[in-house]
């Protein structure tokens, strides 16, 4: 017989030197339950995540798995007593293939040789487990789309038959029909009486996914609960401890000139013919699925990307060669979708990054004036709330919120008059998402001309005033917003008429 | 307590590594009362000039996060060139700026290909060490290029061995160093130079000219490996095709024993000097202590692998 309570945790705690990253969490999971770990970055979620996986060892509390006392010593202990782990980053070999990379270090061997025909018996069940038994397990893994390969890594992690499964933000970069086929999998697991630990900043699908909730806020457990009973609005004011009444503020504004015009662009490989037109004080939202086109359509308009065919004109300046230091002389301001590999510089500081662009006139004489720098971004850092240490701090130990309002200060500070803004609230804070939902309908309201990529449908309903959709490096239909639902953009989205 | 230590670490890393090997070569008896004489400080300095001179340009060009394989070769080529124009009766004046300038454009050239065909500085300067060299060896015809006398033989001496005076040589890598660091620190182009090493793709994105500063950064080292091909000649009197194999060995090791990282975005000349000067005391004390070569190589490569560590222990403290 199973016992009611798989895993159980009490009064944790854990401190780094002074910083007390968990004060008192408790957690309860039942087998086959399907529990949602949310809470703001900085809440204490990875450090949770961190001392059940075996990563760090609690300072005080105690945790039950079965009933029975767990201490994992580390991260390996953990899975050989049930717990694994599927991280936010895949860690896959992306030169092994599917087959290699699910045995991974649990190969068939007999006297160090691979046996062959056990080692796909085993990867085939696992995927079958999965409902994907058709998965082709002799391609390499570095061939699979992003869910796919996602796949891989829960088959991986079923090997060892887990009786907990943790899953960072497994979302972040799937698409909605990927989405919905990953929560038929988690579905067979609760079935299989698997109990998944669900971490996501999204909320509504934390809400069609999960069983019950806790919510974590400062390194505390502050509510758990049941899904079914909960609304959104309660969990939010948990999670913030503030109440969020309207987290997409509507400025008055007025649509002015048309500031920036696209003529069917094209851009090989993903961007086939796009058309658009963004005028000063408007807000245009680009949706559509992953691989769409819509990022290689910002790129293209920032240069960034050469066209093959077609034009991008920025109204009211200069026409000038087509390159990113051109477009940033016209007014454009770029926010990267990947803060990490192309947003920021992480090992430098604050400033360094925040003035950037402008570098050459806060020089004089060709000497750059440190003063000058640090006082600019010590404006924005208190104007925009950045919690950070100073302005010399490197960018790369704030978190994603805080790192993500110092890129957007960047095109603020330019200033610029068209912000094209790729993902701009992917993985941040709920606060933090708030405050530039803020920003950029404030924008608009000053006449900024702001084009908006996500992949985060309330958010571009919630938003923009314009929204056009992408399918197969199409840019197929654009409407104003109220002409739009989300069914409607998954419908033009997907191809699907 | 335990934090001011860390600081002292993560400022004077490298110096706290200088006064270590110093102090190791003054404390036994036999070298002690020859190794910590004025007379040969001043004949370290001198050794130090031509690796000083070359770590600075190394240094621009690992901060920018790139390397530069070709610079033992750029240095014998430059210095069979000056011989050559010695030769010829060239003044010392002309000759310094050609000179310097065949140094520039070898690294025009690794610029061009480096950031105009977009591919890896490792291949393209390992294909130029050998052009350059094998170009050396062409000029000067396979044999040492020699001169009847020029000034320039008097750039890393001085007229009186024992004088308390130092060398012109020395004086230069001395005054380039603060001009370089002045250059890397408190300049636009010196902080391009690190946002580029730091994150190519957010510097492009900023609007910084990443190829045209790359060509400018291979460029300028460049001319900083043909001056200390200059003194290579004036050291050697000759112009030696076959003379600094291997240098920029010494050159790189310099400039990460410094704390530069070899992923860019990290690193300071003081630094460099540092490491550099080094290097030049190792070798210095042992062949004072009578070790032979071979063990001198030994213990300079093991120095490298565990100043590296060491940076990464003061970057990562234990436990992350």
């Amino acid at each position: 017989m199973t016992p009611a309570v798989r895993l159980c945790l009490a009064g944790i705690r854990k401190s780094f030197g002074a910083t007390r990253a968990l004060q008192s969490v408790s957690l309860e999971i039942a087998p086959g339950e399907v529990h949602a770990l949310i809470g703001e970055n900085g809440a204490g979620k990875s450090t949770l995540m961190k001392v059940l996986s075996g990563a760090h060892a609690a300072d005080a509390g105690t945790m039950t798995l079965g009933g029975r006392p767990y201490l994992p010593e580390n991260p390996h202990d953990a899975r050989r007593k049930g717990v694994a782990m599927i991280y936010q980053e895949l860690n896959l070999a992306l030169h092994l293939s599917a087959q290699e990379n699910i045995l991974l270090g649990a190969e068939s061997a007999r006297g160090g040789w691979i046996d062959r025909r056990h080692s796909r018996e085993r990867a085939r069940a696992a995927l079958a487990q999965l409902g994907h038994e058709n998965l082709d397990l002799s391609r390499l893994a570095g061939e699979f789309s992003i869910a796919e390969q996602q796949i891989i890594e829960i088959a991986r992690a079923l090997l060892i038959q887990p009786q907990v499964l943790i899953m960072d933000e497994p979302t972040s970069s799937l698409t909605q029909a990927d989405t919905e086929k990953l929560f038929a999998v988690i579905g067979r697991l609760r079935g299989q009486g698997v109990s998944v630990i669900y971490i996501s900043h999204f909320l509504e699908e934390c809400r069609l996914i999960a069983d019950r909730y806790t919510v974590l806020k400062d390194g505390e457990t502050v509510g758990t609960g049941a899904m079914a009973g909960a609304s959104l609005d309660h969990i939010v004011t948990l999670m913030t401890g503030r109440e969020v009444k309207d987290l997409y503020p509507r400025t008055a504004r007025a649509a002015g000139p048309v500031v920036l015009t696209v003529q069917t662009a094209v851009s090989p490989p993903r961007l086939r013919r796009a058309s658009l037109e963004v005028r000063a004080g408007e807000i245009f939202g680009l949706a559509g699925l992953i691989g769409a086109g819509r990022t290689d359509l910002l790129r293209a308009i920032f240069a960034l990307d050469r066209l093959s065919a077609g034009d991008v004109c920025i109204v009211g300046a200069p026409a000038g060669r087509a390159s990113p230091r051109e477009r940033w002389r016209q007014g454009v301001g770029f926010l990267s979708e990947n803060r990490k590999e192309e947003g920021l510089m992480l090992n430098q500081s604050i400033a360094d990054n925040l003035t950037l662009p402008k570098m050459g006139d806060l020089g004089h004489l060709g000497l750059v004036r440190g003063g000058e720098q640090r006082r600019i971004a010590q404006r924005w850092l208190g104007e925009l709330r950045v919690k950070c240490r100073d302005a010399d701090q490197p960018i790369g130990q704030l978190s994603g919120g805080n790192q993500q309002k110092v890129a957007l200060a960047r095109l603020l500070e330019h200033p610029a008059r068209i912000f094209l803004l790729d993902e701009p609230t992917r993985g941040i804070d709920v606060g933090s998402k708030a405050q530039i939902y803020q920003l950029v309908s404030e924008l608009a309201a000053a006449g900024k001309a702001v084009v908006v990529v996500s992949s985060y449908l309330p958010e571009l309903l919630g938003l923009c005033d314009t929204i056009g959709v992408m399918c197969r490096g199409e840019l197929t239909v654009v409407r104003p917003r109220a002409r739009w639902s989300e069914v409607e953009i998954m419908r033009v989205a997907t191809g699907s008429t | 307590m335990k934090a001011t230590l860390k600081t002292i670490l993560a400022k004077g890393g490298p110096f706290l590594g200088l006064v270590l090997v110093i102090a190791f070569f003054a404390l036994p008896a036999e070298t002690r009362e020859f190794f910590l004489t004025y007379n040969n400080f001043k004949i370290i300095l001198t050794q130090t000039v031509i690796v000083a001179i070359g770590a600075l340009g190394m240094t621009l060009i690992i901060v920018s996060g790139g390397i530069d394989l070709s610079v033992g070769s750029a240095v014998a080529l430059t210095s069979v060139v000056g011989a050559m124009l010695i030769q010829r009766g060239w003044g010392p004046a002309p000759v310094l700026a050609v000179v310097i300038l065949s140094g520039g454009v070898i690294g025009l050239l690794n610029g061009l290909a480096i950031a105009g065909l977009r591919m890896t500085p490792f291949i393209i300067t390992l294909g130029t060490l050998g052009v350059a060299r094998g170009t050396a060896k062409w000029l000067a015809d396979n044999q040492t290029v020699n001169y009847d006398g020029s000034p320039i033989n008097g750039w890393m001496t001085t007229a009186d061995p024992f004088s308390r005076a130092l060398p012109d040589g020395v004086w230069v890598a001395i005054g380039l160093a603060a001009l370089t660091s002045l250059l890397l620190r408190n300049t636009v182009f010196g902080r391009h130079v690190f946002a580029l090493g730091s994150n190519e793709a957010t510097a492009r994105l900023c609007g910084i000219p990443t190829v045209r500063l790359k060509v400018l950064i291979y460029a300028l080292a460049g001319c900083f490996f043909g001056l200390a091909g200059l003194f290579q000649l004036s050291r050697l009197r000759q112009g030696d095709p076959t003379v600094a194999v291997g240098l920029e060995l010494d050159i790189i090791a310099s400039v990460i024993i410094g704390g530069a990282s070899l992923n860019g975005g990290v690193g300071t000349v003081l630094g460099s000097m540092i490491g550099a000067l080094i290097m030049a005391v190792l070798r210095n004390g042992s062949q004072q202590m009578g070790w032979p070569t071979y063990f001198q190589e030994i213990i300079i490569g093991l120095v490298i692998i565990v100043a590296v560590f060491v940076d990464r222990l003061r970057r990562n403290p234990a436990g992350s």
